[in-house]
Parts: C-alpha cells; structure tokens; sequence
C-alpha cells in the first residue's frame, strides 16, 4: 500500500501549521507522509451540477497523477479537499460518459484516468490503520483537564456517503482528544456549517455563525475547539474580531487544527510559528493547562 | 374539490432545465419543512429552502432566479441528509445559481473584494467563493 499526502491549497499558507504538525505527528507514529509530485488545487468545493464536467477536471487531474505516481491512496488533512476529491472521484467513474468525456479532454496527460487511487482522510488513517491505542501508547504530555470541542463542520460528514463516521453522531476527534488525555466534549453546533465561503460577501452571515458556535460549545463546558478544515478554521478564528466587535459580551476561544494537539501529546514541542497564524491566541490556555 | 400539481400541468422549461441539472425531482416534495428548519441560514433567506421548493412546483421559477436565498445557501449539505423524500435540496438549489451564473455576473465580483481584506483571506475562501458565485 503506497500512501500519498495531497495538501491543497491552504495548507501552504494560512494553514501550514496544520500540515506542520500533521507532517511531525506522523513521522513520530511511524507514518510518515509523502506529499505527492505536480498537484493542483482541487477546486475545493464540489460542482453539484450534472452537465459541467469542467468543474470536476482539478480533482480528477490530481487523481489521475496520483495513479501514475504509483498511489494506492491520497491522503489529506483538509475536509474540503477530502469531499471534493472523493465525490468528483464516485461522480465521474459512475457514468461511462463522463469518464470518456474527462478522458479525452486530458489527452495531455501521461494516461487514461483509471480510478484506482482511493482518498481518505488523515483521521480515518490515525483510528482505523495506527488506531487510537497505538496513539495513547506513545502519548508523553496527556491534555489533562483541557477539555475540547470538536468541531466536523458540514464536509467531514456530509453527504453520508462519505461521510467518516457516523453523519448525525460522529464520535471519531472527541475519541481522538480522549486518547490524548483530554477531554472531548459533544456540543450541540458541532456539525452545523460555519458560513464556508460566505466569509467573503456576506460576512454578517459567518460572524453569526462563530457567535452560535462558540457559545453553543462554550455553554458545553469547551476551553478550545479542534477542526480540520481551514475553511473553518478562518470562520471560527479569524472571524471572532468581528463577531467580539458585533456582540460585546462575546468572550473568545482558541481554534486549533487536531494536528497540533497531538503534536503536543506527543510530546513534540510547540513551535512558535504557529502562533502567528492564529488569531485567538492559544498559549495562555496551553500555558495555563502546563502543556508548554 | 382537490387541486393536483404536476409536472405536466406546470410545463415550464426552466423548471425542467433546474432538475435536469440537479438531477432532482422537486414534485416528489410534500412540505414537510424538515429542510429549512435544519438549515442554519434561513435568518438570512428571502424565501426558506421548502419556500424554493413549492415555488419550483407552481412554476414561479423567476421570483426564485431572483430571491436572494439561493446565493446564501452555503452548500453544507444538512436538508440533503435529511430530506425524507430524497431530494438533494442542496443540488436544487446549485441548479438555481448555475442558471444565474450561465446567463449574467454572480453576486461575487472580484474587484469588490478590498484590498487589505484580500491579505487575511486564505486561499480556500476565495476558491470556493468564486466557484460558487460568479460566472
């Protein structure tokens, strides 16, 4: 089984803490990832359209370079890179027209697009192939007392087809914070959309939704949420300048990728730069819970 | 006297282009609401996601192409999931905003975006946005 890493667009930028520290937690699990060659953002959101296969031709792309760089599988971090990849992947190989069509117009290409290389999430790898046992084993610096809300957002989960756990009730990163000594707590917005794109024209929309989300987990007893996608890291961290200026008893909360919580439990060291690509600054509560 | 709405009787060309391209069959729609009351950004809808799909069933597509709901939709996939008659309000919805994007500018235009706003935005937001919202 040969094992690639597609980072997508953020990752490199607003996000490179999350890959930082995925790319850590995983040399340190005995996985270590390995970014594949020539990839292209996969458009991040998922064309709904049944006669547009232009909008499903970046993801296909980068799964057909995969196929020729001999991966069995992509994995990502990122839960809209994760959704766009593996529904364009199902859209196109179940309708024999559409596989022709997206063929020919990639005649560029080294080879046909086949459909051979599966795509799946980081966190589906860390519970179902280095399970979660294996992961408290080598946990050195235990989250004790911290207790954090995992935040799904809408494509970790959604539609259920793909979904990596159960849609309506997934458990999947609060058993994660539960093997790194904290404690993962169920709030009731954990899998209600942030505002996505939104973020953009209608900002209003997005700041109303971090104002419900933080404190539907703050009223759960959460000190910090856990995501995996950037897109709802922007929403729920960066968005909370706007939502304290709009709602002025609004108290903040951290935001972290889940990435950099194992890194920490694993007894990594916090690396400064990830600081400045917060916006709620997280070290007094890591500081607080002894954890750097 | 009893009032049968049917596909037939409705006969309007975009109605059938909206299923066409969504794949979807709104007449399978009994109104039971369970659309729009899981949908987080209905405070912001002109008309609810169930509104959409009754207005599609009597043919009043223009005020719909129109509304400013469809835009707000931020595809999260939830009405999807929990549509008891399988429709994929989600996929109706990108149908209505493909129409738009086909035939005039979306509601996203690039050189709205302020400069000093474009610095802090990740790559990720403004991909989605313009896949979503222009033309």
């Amino acid at each position: 089984m040969k094992s690639g890493y597609f980072p997508g667009c953020t990752l490199k930028t607003n996000a490179k803490h999350f890959e930082d520290s995925a790319m850590q937690v995983m040399e340190v699990l005995g996985h270590p990832l390995e970014e594949m060659e020539n990839w292209i953002c996969c458009g991040t959101v998922f064309s709904m359209t049944t006669d547009d296969l232009m909008l499903q031709l970046a993801s296909i792309r980068n799964l057909l370079r995969a196929e020729n760089q001999g991966y069995d599988e992509l994995i990502t971090l990122c839960s809209m890179c994760y959704n766009t990849l593996k529904r364009a992947k199902e859209f196109i190989l179940n309708d024999e027209e559409n596989l022709r069509k997206v063929n020919d117009f990639m005649y560029k290409e080294d080879s046909k697009f086949k459909g051979t290389t599966d795509v799946v999430h980081l966190l589906s790898i860390l519970k179902d192939r280095i399970t979660f046992e294996e992961i408290k084993n080598k946990v050195t610096k235990p989250l004790t007392d911290l207790k954090i809300g995992a935040y799904y957002g809408c494509l970790l989960v959604r539609p259920k087809e793909l979904a990596i756990d159960d849609f309506e009730d997934p458990t999947i990163m609060e058993e994660l914070v539960d093997t790194l000594g904290g404690e993962g707590v169920v709030f009731p917005y954990r899998l209600e959309c942030c505002g996505a794109y939104q973020t953009i024209i209608e900002k209003d929309v997005t700041v109303k939704r971090t104002y419900e989300i933080i404190n539907s987990a703050r009223n759960a007893g959460c000190e910090a949420l856990i995501t995996s996608c950037p897109l709802c890291a922007f929403n729920l961290d960066q968005r909370q300048k706007e939502t304290s200026e709009e709602f002025l008893e609004f108290s903040t909360m951290p935001v972290f990728y889940f990435t950099e919580l194992m890194a920490i439990a694993l007894g990594l060291k916090w690396n400064k730069d990830w600081k400045k690509l917060h916006y709620i600054d997280p070290v007094p509560l890591l500081k607080e819970k002894g954890l750097i | 006297m009893s009032l049968k709405i049917t596909r037939e009787k409705i006969k309007n060309f975009l109605v059938d282009k909206i299923e066409e391209i969504s794949g979807q069959n709104v007449f399978d729609c009994y109104q039971c609401g369970i659309c729009s009351s899981g949908c987080p950004v209905t405070d912001y809808m002109d008309y609810s996601p169930n509104q959409v799909i009754r207005l599609l069933q009597l043919g009043s597509v223009d005020e719909i192409l129109n509304s400013k709901t469809i835009w707000i939709c931020s595809t999260c996939l939830q009405c999807s999931t929990r549509c008891p008659k399988g429709i994929e309000v989600a996929k109706v919805m990108e149908a209505l905003r493909t129409i738009n994007l086909r035939q005039r500018e979306g509601t996203l235009k690039p050189e709205d975006i302020k400069s000093k706003e474009l610095k802090d935005l990740p790559p990720i937001a403004l991909v989605s946005a313009f896949r979503k919202l222009t033309g």
